[in-house]
């Protein structure tokens, strides 16, 4: 059976985003803390390359993932872990850094629930502003726009019938 | 303006690659408009048009700093083309499905005994 996720924006400033992993939480926790096994597969934009993973899971501990596009462009991400609770529950404060230029902070929770050998997890993101949530997920609908344009083509054509 | 004239614009203004580029750069905060030109090699006056037609599609607006007048995204337009979050959704189904097939090779992995290996997947 296909797990799909779950996506939500419970308020102005926040993202929400729920996936089921037929794996027990142990296996997830560790997918996520060991940089070698982060790398295959945290999601990036098409043609990038992530070119520094390095992680200090403990309170207090800083993270910094740098990616490097086709074009040479670097895209960084770094912060500070606030909480970590191994295996179930992990907060931290991220900043993005794109081409030199820095972007707001903005608050990560990530929560492992297991129950049957399988495992939820729910990251939900707080940004400082709505402002600063929407242009955030326009930046993931770049992405989806790079990818090809067969979503926007269904818009195309449902707003073609209207 | 109409939903469906709202969509025209948002599409008509999405159709060209520079102005695509432009608003992938304002994704990260507000620039001016010659911080918006470096990149391109065009003049500011081409950039310029382009702006004005992303303005009008309501994609972008003018900050309140007077001197830089610096451009900044906005983001319900797209949303509203896209399908609310339907982008990002796809940015971490990606990476989740990616996620599905390691956690399926440490648990044959922990069977056998060993730890997994790394290995590095071109995106």
């Amino acid at each position: 059976m296909k797990n799909t996720l779950r996506l939500s924006t419970p308020t102005d400033r926040e993202v929400v985003i729920a996936r089921v992993f037929d794996a027990p939480r142990r296996l997830v926790w560790d997918a996520m803390c060991m940089p070698e096994l982060l790398k295959r597969w945290l999601p990036g934009p098409p043609g990038w390359s992530m070119v520094l993973c390095e992680q200090d899971w403990r309170v207090g501990g800083a993270f910094r993932y740098a990616g490097r596009g086709p074009d040479g462009t670097e895209m960084a991400m770094h912060g500070v872990y606030r909480e970590v609770v191994p295996p179930e529950r992990v907060v931290r404060v991220e900043s993005f850094v794109f081409g030199g230029q820095a972007r707001g902070e903005q608050l990560a929770t990530m929560v492992l629930a297991e129950q049957g050998g399988r495992t939820t997890l729910t990251l939900t993101v707080l940004f400082p502003s709505k402002e600063a949530r929407d242009a955030s997920l326009a930046a993931g609908m770049e992405h989806g726009l790079a990818e090809g344009y067969d979503r926007l083509d269904q818009v195309f054509a449902s707003s073609a019938r209207a | 303006m109409k939903a469906s004239d709202r969509l025209d614009a948002t599409f008509a203004a999405l159709a060209d690659p520079t102005r695509r580029a432009i608003l992938a750069r304002l994704t990260n905060g507000q620039l001016s408009v010659s911080g918006l030109c470096k990149p391109f090699a065009m003049s500011q006056p081409a950039v310029s048009k382009h702006l004005r037609v992303l303005e009008r599609a309501g994609l972008i607006s003018r900050g309140r700093d007077a001197q830089r007048r610096p451009r900044r995204l906005v983001g319900q337009p797209l949303a509203e083309a896209t399908g609310w979050l339907e982008g990002y959704r796809r940015f971490w189904e990606g990476g989740f499905r990616r996620l599905d097939a390691l956690l399926d090779e440490m648990k044959t992995q922990q069977k056998k005994g060993g730890a997994p290996r790394a290995r590095r997947k071109p995106r």
